[in-house]
Formats: structure tokens, C-alpha cells, sequence
């Protein structure tokens, strides 16, 4: 009897271990996911890649964030305005604390404002308007910038604070340059966000842990509490270990495998409008294309003819058969969601070959030309197919586009700064800020010879109006006016014809059923947003 | 025999210098690695700094000088994506691929033998030619092919096997091991297989091959006559005499398992050297790339190596025409 007790007693309490054990696994939410991408360094100042500062948001927080619809919020600083048109001042918020628990001051703003322009730093560039950070007191900042900055706090979401304590105690105070060997911060995070970090196989896994001390936690509850990131780069591996259930989601579902994925019920599509415009650019600057038949002159100098290849392209076709309707056609070179877009500039020109032919027969044409057609194939979704189709679209009006379609190392070679060795190109654009601003003076200003005004008009585009709205734009602090200024920018861009806009294109997330999540337009995904059922 | 190996090891050097220099002049067509290490608002002035401090900007012959300088010392620089000795990152991938090819290996030799065997004996029987119409499959069709139907059954339909990776490792030392988790042998399960698959045809059509070669010989015949049992004379005269070329391809397939396993690494997100070396080269992380390169011409030349010398101590003739010539 004794004995049978004693065994008795054993069972119970081992089956007991065992069901709390189940339980507490039950209970511990992860949250499994893939990208073709890995985030190459955790130091939040490293790389301007925008996966990488995607995945380390999430760990770390900067002054300002973006909400769910990419409107900037209060993080650290809790209130920020123009004390004068040359001074931002931003208030910190009270009782932030780091993942190792010390408390976050202004001393540490100021420090990770200078480690994200120091060398090592790829966040300078977007810096370039301050002149000074300053402490006022203990919980206030000032920036002074050159000139007005009216975007400046759109950068600034874009500058993780670090901890200075901690990057000392490590010897990170500089994020390491490309050239040199990673440093403490590379594999190591200690921020303010949501999210720690608990394990970091580099191009393997990474794994996130809740932060139970965040200080946005009562008002936002994080429902996950571990995350795991695999990276995973062949998409048919991707969409399978989906729709087996060893991931709960993937991001960027290749095309092909959209509408199969989307018949499986125990998977969800997530359609996100992507903020990036792909475009048209050709060659306005120099005297003779470097790629064409066409000797002594430049035909696109000839807006008649940039207007011809406008007209020629069907961007309907492009958007149903080679984007399978996953993008929407464009006539402005900024989408919805980039502050200074206007729905009532919206209005392509009509695909309409007759005209275009006619166009070129005006310009001197009639029997179209040839002329060098650059491509990435391997940096946009379909990047390679699209260029295939406008070379077709461009074969009806006579011109005959080589296509030289290539990786996007040796593609960006070609057409970018110094060089520009480019006649006629295909190219997306994403504003850095979400503001017009940022593509207007990159793309459309006149370039400047060092590079630093236009570095992306590889076309060379000019327009002396354009350039001075450009600089008023640059400076107005009334958003009213400003975004005013913006659409008549817009529409000088758009009836010049200085590039092509084809389409935005809409990326495709797919999660398991359960799964909760904010698509962005940026392509940012936050995990305080994941819920799971 | 001495003399013999330092021969060797001196062709060998010279065969992993032409490698490196052969992978040099490619690099010129994987592009500027630049563009994907910066974000788009870096400014033109840095990127060309950047370009500079890497040395991006030397002429072929230069950049080849140093790399091999360095190479010689052990140090095959830092990695453009990872900003880490790729040494070290190598050490790091190294066991994954390692584990693969041997289970790979292995489980060819298992399998591919006896089914060789079977169909040697019994060459018209109806499993013989089951056997061989799937081997044909095993052979025409290509490994991501393969990898992606495993996946497809045994992940997606069926839900017994994890779809990618390696699962959880242990670290002994340096090394990682998956053999020592459950979830560590299920997942090595598909890739063993998909990687085994052509070499496991391989072995059975050169098993089957021999074994009916030698059931022809006339020793055999005097095997029988002398009225030994089938089974002494199929495994202890027939068998024997088949498996010396059998261990020699082993021993030199183990080489383009090692070097083939880029593809199932890649299809099963296996974290090994081969899809290190994939990831490196749509980055165009040229160190990474040059040294994974080098490393697989070492390892074809050592494995060459140990087969020859193989040779040497399982044919006495060989051993006995090198002297006498020697002597000659």
C-alpha cells in the first residue's frame, strides 16, 4: 500500500512537472520569421540599410518615431518645435531606462548624435543641416542648423540614442568603419526599444526578447515574447517552411507564388503599398548620348521626345501582366504616404503610340533610334521583366532599346556618380524622410560638381525654376506654404517630362493565419506591432 | 615516397595559386561592392574614400599581390558584409558543411552498395530494374529540384521534418555539432539525402558495374567449382575485389560533395561554407569569396593526395614499378 502510495505520489507530481512545463510553453509566445535579407550589424549608426535600421528599431528608439501610418510620434523626446527658424528643441522624456538599466539623459542624445556623424557613421549625410547639438538643461536639446531645417526631425527618427556609458565601457564610441573590424555594438545591443536582443547568429538567426521595462509597454502591450529571425534566401524554401508552420511569416513573397499562397486558408497575404517610385530616366546633360546612333546631337534635349517615350510606354499593361497587378501606376515621382504628394497632380498622359510616333517625327526622328536601355536584375520586384516590356512598347514607335540588364553591383556602377556612363535607365526611389524634398533636390536639381546637390540625376535633368523653388522648399518652416511650393514642383517635374514615373509596387508579406501585423509602406516592419491568436 | 609528397605538395601550391588568380580575374565581373554597403544618401565623397581604403581602386595585379601576401600569413582579410576576419567566419561554417557531406557520404555508402550488390546478383529481377530506373531519376534530376520536392512531402504535406536550417547545435570547442539534438538529426535528414542522392547512383552503377565484371572472372568460376557456398563466393571473393575503385571514387567524391554542397545548402538554408560563399557573392564580398575558393582547390588537392597514396599502399605493383624505376 505504502509503496503503491509512493509511486502514486511519484506519477502525480512528474506528470504535474510536465504539464507546467507544456504550459509554460504554451504561454511563451515566439514569434518565428524569414527574410532573403540578414541584418549585417546590430550598431544602429553602422549602415544606412534600410533592413538593417528596420530590425535594429526594434531594439533601439530614436528622438521621434513613425505610427502605423508613418506620421511621426513622440519617443524619446516627448515635445519638440522651432524656438527659432534655425533651432529645433526637443524635450526628453522622463524615466526611460536602457536594456541594462540605466536611466537614459541628455548626455546620452548628445553623445549618439556625435557617434552618428563621426567616421563609421553611414547617418552624416542625412545630418548635414546641424550645426550644433546643445544641452539647455537636463531634459531639454537644442539643434541648430545652418539655415530653417524643416525636416529635420523626419531625420532624426532615423538616429538611434545609444546608451554613452555602455559604448565606453565596450570601446564603441565610433561605430566601426567598413574598412575595419566590427566592433562591441556589432554583435551587441543595448538600446530603449521594445525588443532586447538574446542571441545573434550573424546570416543565421537572430533572436529578440520583450523588454518588460519599456516605457511605452502600458499603453502599447508588446503580445509577443520572444522573437526568432531566420535568415532564408531561396523563396521556394521561404513560402514552404510558411506554409509547413516553421514560420509564422516571411517577408517578400516572391511573385510567382502569390496566388497559391493565397488559397492556402491556414495563410494570410498582407499587401503593403510600397512608397518607392519606379521611374524612367534619360541622359538631358550631354551633347551626344553616350549610347545611341544618333551623332552630334542629344535627342532627349528634345522634351518633344522624352514626352514620345512617356506616351509609348503602357503602364496598364505593365501593372496587369508584369507586375500581376501588384503595383499601382504613377504619374508623380512620390507616392501616397510621402509628405508634398497630391492626389490632384495625379494624371498620367495617356499611352498613346500615334502620338509618340508623330512626337519623334517632329523632333527629326521618324524612323525612331537606338539608344542604350540600363537595368538592375536583382534590386526591384520583376526589375528585368519590366525593362523587357518597355523595350518592346519602345520597338512600336521605332526606337530600338538595348538592354543591358545586370546585378545590381555592376548596374549602379555604370549609371551613378562619378560617371553617369548611362543614356537611357530604369530606377526607384524612395524619400529617405518621407518628404518630397528628398527626391526633389536628389533627383531633379541641378547637379552641383562635387556631387553633393542632384547626386542622383544620373540624367543630368536642369531647370533654373525648378532649382529655385527647390532652395525655397528647402528652407519654408509653414507646412502649409511648403507643401504648396511642393506641388508646383511636382508639376513642373511631371510636364517636363524629366523622368518617366511608372508605378509604386505594392510588396507582399505572408504570415500564418493567427498572426497580427502593421504593414509599412517603408518596407519597416515592428514587431510591437505582431499579435498572435 | 618522401620525395613523392613533397612532389605534390609543391604541384598542389601551384594549383591553389592558379585558383586564387582565376577567381581574381572573375571578381572584375561580380561589380562594386560598394553600393551595397552604403545606404542611398551617402555622399559620393565618401563612397569614393571608402573605395579607397579598401583598396577597390588598385590595379588587378596589386590587389592580387596583396591578397595572396596575406593569404600566405593565414589572413584572408575581413569580410566587406560582416566586418570580420573571414577566417574566422570559415572555422564558423566549416562544421556545418562538414557534418552534411559526411552524413551525405555515409549514407551513400550505405545505401549504394548493397543496392549495387543486389542488382549485380540479380540483374534481370524485377527490383533490379526498379532500382536502376530510380537511380536514373537520382541522376537526371538537378539537386535544388530534388531538395525542393523533399521539402514539399516530408515539410509541407506531411509536416515530419523542419524545412530549413540546421536546428539546435551544441559548440565543443570551435566546433558545432547537431548530432547531439534531436532536433539537430532531423534536420540534417533532407539535406543528407538530397546531397547523397547522386553519389549514392553513382556507387550502385559502379558496384553493380564491377560486381558483374568480376562474377565473369575465372577465379570466381574455381570458387564455385570448388563448391563454396553463394554467399562466400558472392561477399568473400566478389565483393572484396570490388570495392578497391569503389573507396577511391568515395574518396574523390567527397571532394564535389564538399564543393556541390553549395546547392542543398542553399535550397535548405543550410548555414555551411557553400551558402556562405553564395551570400558572398551577391554582396561581391570579394574576401570571402577568394578565400572560399582557395580552400575548396586545398581541399580537392588533399583529398588527391591521400587517394594517390592510397594507391600506393593497397597496389603492391605500383610500388614496385616506382622503385625499380627509381633505381633505374
Amino acid at each position: 500500500m505504502n509503496k503503491r502510495l509512493r509511486w502514486g505520489c511519484k506519477w502525480a507530481l512528474s506528470a504535474m512537472i510536465v504539464l507546467t512545463a507544456f504550459a509554460a510553453t504554451v504561454e511563451a509566445k515566439t514569434f518565428r520569421w524569414a527574410n532573403d535579407g540578414d541584418p549585417t550589424t546590430m550598431d544602429p549608426h553602422a549602415r544606412g540599410d534600410a533592413f538593417v535600421s528596420s530590425f535594429d528599431f526594434n531594439m533601439y528608439e530614436g528622438l521621434v518615431r513613425r505610427d502605423r501610418d508613418l506620421k511621426l510620434e513622440a519617443a524619446l523626446a516627448t515635445e519638440w518645435a522651432n524656438v527659432n527658424p534655425t533651432t529645433w528643441r526637443f524635450k526628453l522624456r522622463h524615466g526611460v531606462t536602457f536594456h541594462d538599466g540605466s536611466p537614459l539623459t541628455v548626455e546620452d542624445v548628445l553623445f549618439s548624435f556625435q557617434r552618428a556623424i563621426a567616421p563609421g557613421s553611414d547617418l552624416a549625410a542625412q545630418m548635414s543641416a546641424v550645426k550644433e547639438v546643445k544641452k539647455i538643461d537636463d531634459d531639454t536639446v537644442d539643434f541648430i542648423t545652418d539655415g530653417p531645417a524643416p525636416i529635420l526631425p523626419n531625420y532624426l527618427a532615423n538616429v538611434a540614442i545609444m546608451s554613452k556609458a555602455w559604448c565606453e565601457a565596450h570601446n564603441t564610441q565610433r561605430a566601426a568603419t567598413l574598412k575595419d573590424e566590427e566592433s562591441y555594438a556589432t554583435r551587441n545591443a543595448n538600446g530603449t526599444g521594445p525588443f532586447m536582443l538574446k542571441d545573434r547568429q550573424p546570416m543565421v538567426r537572430t533572436v529578440l526578447v520583450k523588454n518588460p521595462n519599456w516605457w511605452h509597454l502600458k499603453d502599447q502591450p508588446i503580445d509577443i515574447d520572444e522573437v526568432v529571425f531566420s535568415r532564408v534566401e531561396n523563396p521556394a524554401t521561404r513560402v514552404a517552411a510558411l506554409l509547413s508552420g516553421d514560420l509564422d511569416m516571411i517577408y517578400n513573397v516572391p511573385p510567382q507564388d502569390i496566388e497559391h499562397v493565397e488559397k492556402n486558408p491556414a495563410v494570410k497575404v498582407w499587401q503593403i503599398p510600397e512608397l518607392r517610385t519606379m521611374f524612367l530616366g534619360m541622359d538631358q546633360s550631354r551633347d551626344e548620348l553616350l549610347e545611341s546612333n544618333v551623332k552630334g546631337k542629344n535627342p532627349f534635349k528634345d522634351k518633344r521626345v522624352r514626352r514620345a517615350f512617356y506616351q509609348a510606354i503602357d503602364e496598364d499593361a505593365i501593372v496587369s501582366k508584369v507586375m500581376r497587378g501588384f503595383a499601382h501606376k504613377t504619374a508623380l515621382m512620390v507616392g501616397p504616404g510621402v509628405n508634398g504628394y497630391d492626389a490632384t497632380l495625379e494624371k498620367r498622359f495617356p499611352y498613346d503610340p500615334a502620338t509618340a510616333k508623330k512626337l519623334l517625327a517632329e523632333a527629326g526622328y521618324p524612323d525612331g533610334f537606338e539608344v542604350g536601355f540600363d537595368c538592375p536584375n536583382d534590386r526591384y520586384v520583376n526589375d528585368e521583366a519590366i525593362c523587357q516590356a518597355v523595350v518592346a512598347m519602345l520597338a512600336k514607335i521605332g526606337v530600338k532599346a538595348n538592354l543591358l540588364a545586370q546585378t545590381k553591383a555592376k548596374y549602379f556602377t555604370k549609371i551613378n556618380a562619378p560617371g553617369y556612363q548611362t543614356s537611357f535607365y530604369m530606377l526607384g526611389w524612395t524619400p529617405t524622410p518621407l518628404d518630397a524634398l528628398h527626391m526633389l533636390s536628389n533627383l531633379t536639381q541641378t547637379r552641383s560638381a562635387d556631387f553633393r546637390v542632384g547626386p542622383w540625376n544620373e540624367g543630368g535633368y536642369s531647370n533654373p525654376d525648378l532649382d529655385e523653388l527647390i532652395g525655397k522648399i528647402a528652407v519654408e518652416l509653414d507646412s502649409e506654404k511648403r507643401n504648396e511650393l511642393i506641388s508646383q514642383a511636382l508639376t513642373i517635374v511631371r510636364d517636363d517630362f524629366a523622368y518617366v514615373p511608372l508605378h509604386q509596387q505594392i510588396v507582399v508579406w505572408a504570415t500564418r493565419a493567427n498572426v497580427e501585423l502593421a504593414p509599412l509602406g517603408t518596407n519597416d516592419f515592428q514587431l510591437r506591432y505582431v499579435k498572435l491568436k | 615516397m618522401l620525395a613523392f609528397i613533397i612532389q605534390r605538395l609543391f604541384q598542389s601550391v601551384l594549383v591553389m595559386l592558379t585558383v586564387a588568380l582565376i577567381a581574381f580575374a572573375l571578381f572584375n565581373y561580380v561589380g562594386d561592392p560598394i553600393n551595397n554597403m552604403v545606404g542611398q544618401d551617402t555622399t559620393q565623397a565618401d563612397r569614393e574614400r571608402l573605395r579607397q581604403d579598401l583598396g577597390l581602386n588598385a590595379p588587378f595585379v596589386v590587389q592580387f599581390a596583396r591578397f595572396v601576401g596575406h593569404a600566405v600569413q593565414g589572413n584572408f582579410g575581413l569580410s566587406y558584409q560582416q566586418a570580420r576576419p573571414v577566417g574566422q567566419i570559415i572555422l564558423e561554417k566549416m562544421p556545418a558543411t562538414l557534418e552534411l557531406s559526411f552524413m551525405a557520404a555515409f549514407l551513400a555508402l550505405l545505401l549504394g552498395v548493397p543496392m549495387g550488390i543486389y542488382t549485380g546478383l540479380h540483374r534481370s529481377s524485377w527490383g533490379s530494374q526498379a532500382l536502376l530506373a530510380i537511380s536514373l531519376v537520382g541522376v537526371s534530376l538537378p539537386t535544388f529540384l530534388i531538395g525542393i520536392l523533399l521539402i514539399l512531402i516530408f515539410a509541407v504535406l506531411l509536416g515530419w521534418l523542419p524545412s530549413f536550417g540546421r536546428g539546435a547545435v551544441v559548440h565543443i570547442g570551435w566546433w558545432t555539432t547537431g548530432f547531439l539534438t534531436a532536433e539537430g538529426w532531423r534536420a540534417i535528414i533532407l539535406p543528407a539525402i538530397t546531397l547523397a542522392l547522386f553519389q549514392m547512383t553513382l556507387i550502385m552503377r559502379l558496384v553493380r558495374a564491377e560486381m558483374i565484371e568480376v562474377l565473369r572472372t575465372d577465379y570466381i568460376k574455381f570458387a564455385r567449382a570448388r563448391g563454396l557456398s553463394n554467399r562466400a563466393v558472392n561477399f568473400g571473393h566478389a565483393l572484396k575485389n570490388t570495392l578497391v575503385p569503389v573507396i577511391t571514387i568515395t574518396g574523390l567524391q567527397l571532394g564535389s560533395i564538399i564543393a556541390f554542397a553549395v546547392i542543398t545548402e542553399t535550397v535548405f538554408q543550410w548555414p555551411g561554407m557553400g551558402l556562405m560563399f553564395i551570400q558572398a557573392v551577391s554582396f561581391a564580398d570579394i574576401p570571402v569569396m577568394a578565400a572560399y575558393l582557395v580552400l575548396v582547390g586545398f581541399f580537392f588537392v588533399i583529398i588527391n593526395l591521400v587517394v594517390d597514396l592510397l594507391y600506393y599502399a593497397v597496389d603492391p605493383r605500383l610500388r614496385v614499378e616506382r622503385e625499380i624505376a627509381a633505381g633505374g
